[in-house]
């Protein structure tokens, strides 16, 4: 199965774009202390919101300093915050999911219940409510955009152990004596592995769009700490004289959102059995 | 098709429930007391006059105590008084921002069906032609793109750079001086930002879905009948295809319900729109405890009703559940 899925994912132009995208801005953001021209915190009140120039090569902000170093620094934040809400959502969702689809009945009643009530909340609502009551410091937004979001990993991992419960093969691992434990996670969880790791990948880049929308709105990183959406704030405050604060951030936000969506995509359609026999999938 | 409906009313009382529950729970565990904004305002104010005002709100009773009471109101539609300097009952201010919310979420839900069925559609038609993979790549672009950044950049290039259009508020300053053709273009004027920016990408998102959908309704046999009868490519297409592939748009939209309010704090707050989205922003900002419920509350009311309109809407539309 490996060797078909690399090779449909290879075919795969706009998802290797993506990996690609995604392995550059990693390593942009592990090399930022090298890499930055400056410190991203340096106040230089000499230059202030300069344009793009070859000394500074996106220009500076209301406060003279590099808008290149800030963003280096920034896309550390977005792919922490990206990573970690992610993992947290794919962890909590599949253990709901997988609790829900395996033993069924009222407890299967009650986590989808509960799934139902969350799905009906504004989500970015809550998230406002409750980072703005914790001060908003980076752990609690990555800890309540994991915890918003993983209902949809639940509703799926629900409805795979579902499918797969009557499947031969968990019919004889449970009449070798495996434990209910052993079931889940080593042949209903692996079965069901690959629209997780979708869903995750798709997850990273809804997690860094909703922390760029709450820095943005001051309820996310604080400043000093550069992240994409709070030098976003200061494009909105400086847009009729500083288009460069307004234009990279966001561009910046744009290209790694794409990045994880193509990836994601492409690894949906290289994992889709039934797209191995026809033609080019989807998004080819 | 009566006692269905009747059974998914009853369903959705539950979970109302839960929402308001969790809403509460959640803002009334969070460190800090309403009370501390209102007493750090006023630094001379004395441990008396401030258990005072715990007691006048009620915050000095066990908490399942006081959601019960606020449920009792809630009934009744009375969110309490807000915070704010103003005492105004929560249910007024509501009222008065909800329209403006829903109005242009309205609107821009509308331009992105009149937009995103049409090209989706198309795209299905001519599915892996240069056609449809240049709106692949700009589906893509648009889904990956924050709406607040394309608020951004339409506001500076159609406010700042070309300074055709308003970029703040719904009224312009000589609002009150004109006839209603003029006060509908002003509004026009005002609106038409927003809620490009706010199409730009659910375009994306639904087109993709609907081009989706078609390349999954023509593989099937009916459509192939319906060819081998002689029927014409573009009746097969618009009458036979579509009407199949849009049905679960309908329930996507419902779905789309919550994403749309909660994209509303973002949009009024950058456009200056006294709608819902800014209202609970403010709140948020000063602890307006009774107000934030308030729009809690009303946001999970309008997305269950969305829901509900979806269902409703999928049942009238499919011929196989109206029978049941």
């Amino acid at each position: 199965m490996s060797g078909i899925f690399l090779s449909r994912f290879r075919e795969n132009r706009l998802a290797v774009l993506g990996a690609g995208i995604i392995c550059a801005l990693a390593m942009a953001a592990a090399l930022a202390p090298l890499i930055a021209p400056f410190d991203p915190a340096a106040i230089d009140r000499r230059h202030i919101l300069e344009a793009p120039a070859p000394s500074h090569p996106l220009g500076t902000d209301d406060l003279g300093r590099d808008l290149l170093s800030r963003m280096l620094y920034g896309a550390r934040i977005s792919l922490l915050v990206g990573f970690v809400s992610a993992g947290i959502s794919t962890v909590v969702g599949s253990v709901f999911g997988a609790i829900a689809g395996y033993y069924g009945g009222w407890i299967d009643r009650a986590i989808m219940r509960f799934v139902d009530i969350m799905l009906a909340i504004p989500t970015f609502f809550l998230i406002l409510a409750v980072i703005a009551f914790l001060e908003p410091s980076i752990w609690n937004i990555m800890a309540v955009i994991g915890l918003t979001s993983w209902t949809g990993v639940a509703r799926f991992v629900r409805a795979e152990f579902l499918s797969l419960s009557e499947r031969e093969f968990v019919l004889a691992a449970r009449s070798l004596g495996a434990s209910d434990i052993r079931i889940m996670t080593r042949h209903m969880f692996m079965n069901s592995l690959s629209p997780v790791i979708v869903s995750a990948v798709l997850g990273v880049a809804s997690a860094v769009l909703v922390e760029s929308g709450l820095s943005f709105l001051g309820i996310g990183v604080q400043p000093p700490t550069p992240s994409w959406g709070n030098i976003l704030t200061a494009g909105k405050a400086n847009i009729e004289i500083a288009w460069w604060l307004s234009v990279f951030p966001g561009l910046a936000i744009l290209v790694t959102v794409l990045g994880y969506n193509l990836l994601g995509d492409g690894i949906r359609d290289a994992a889709d059995p039934r797209l191995w026999r026809g033609g080019r999938g989807p998004g080819s | 098709m009566l006692a269905w409906l009747a059974k998914r009313l009853i369903d959705m009382i539950p979970t109302f429930f839960g929402i308001t529950l969790i809403s509460f729970a959640i803002l009334h565990l969070a460190p800090g007391k309403p009370t501390d904004v209102l007493t750090e305002m006023n630094p001379k104010i004395t441990p008396e006059a401030r258990l005072r005002l715990e007691k006048y709100y009620g915050l000095d009773k066990p908490l399942h105590e006081q959601y019960v009471l606020w449920l009792k109101r809630v009934v009744k539609l009375d969110f309490g008084e807000s915070f704010a300097s103003d005492h105004r009952p929560v249910w007024d201010k509501i009222r008065e921002r909800l329209p403006v919310t829903i109005n242009l979420n309205l609107i821009s839900m509308a331009l992105m069906l009149a937009i995103a069925v049409p090209v989706g559609v198309s795209s299905a038609v001519r599915a892996y032609s240069l056609y449809d993979k240049i709106t692949t790549v700009i589906v893509f672009i648009g889904f990956a793109a924050p709406t607040f950044w394309l608020a951004l950049l339409l506001m500076m290039f159609f406010g700042v750079t070309l300074d055709l259009l308003p970029i703040s508020g719904l009224k312009s300053m000589d609002h009150d001086t004109m006839g209603f053709w003029g006060k509908t273009l002003d509004y026009a004027r005002h609106i038409a930002l927003p809620i490009l920016a706010g199409t730009i990408g659910s375009v994306a998102g639904l087109s993709r879905y609907m081009r989706s959908n078609m390349l999954e309704v023509v593989r099937q046999d009916f459509i192939t009948t319906a060819r081998a009868k002689g029927l014409s490519e573009r009746v097969v297409i618009y009458r036979h295809a579509l009407r199949n592939a849009l049905l679960p748009v309908i329930t996507i939209l419902g779905l789309s319900v919550p994403g749309l309010i909660g994209g509303s704090v973002i949009m009024e707050n950058i456009f200056s729109i006294p709608g819902m989205g800014q209202f609970f922003y403010q709140a948020l900002m000063t602890r307006d405890y009774p107000s934030i419920m308030g729009v809690l509350t009303i946001g999970a009311a309008l997305t269950l009703a969305g829901n509900l309109l979806a269902d409703v809407g999928y049942a009238a539309s499919d011929p196989r559940i109206r029978a049941r």
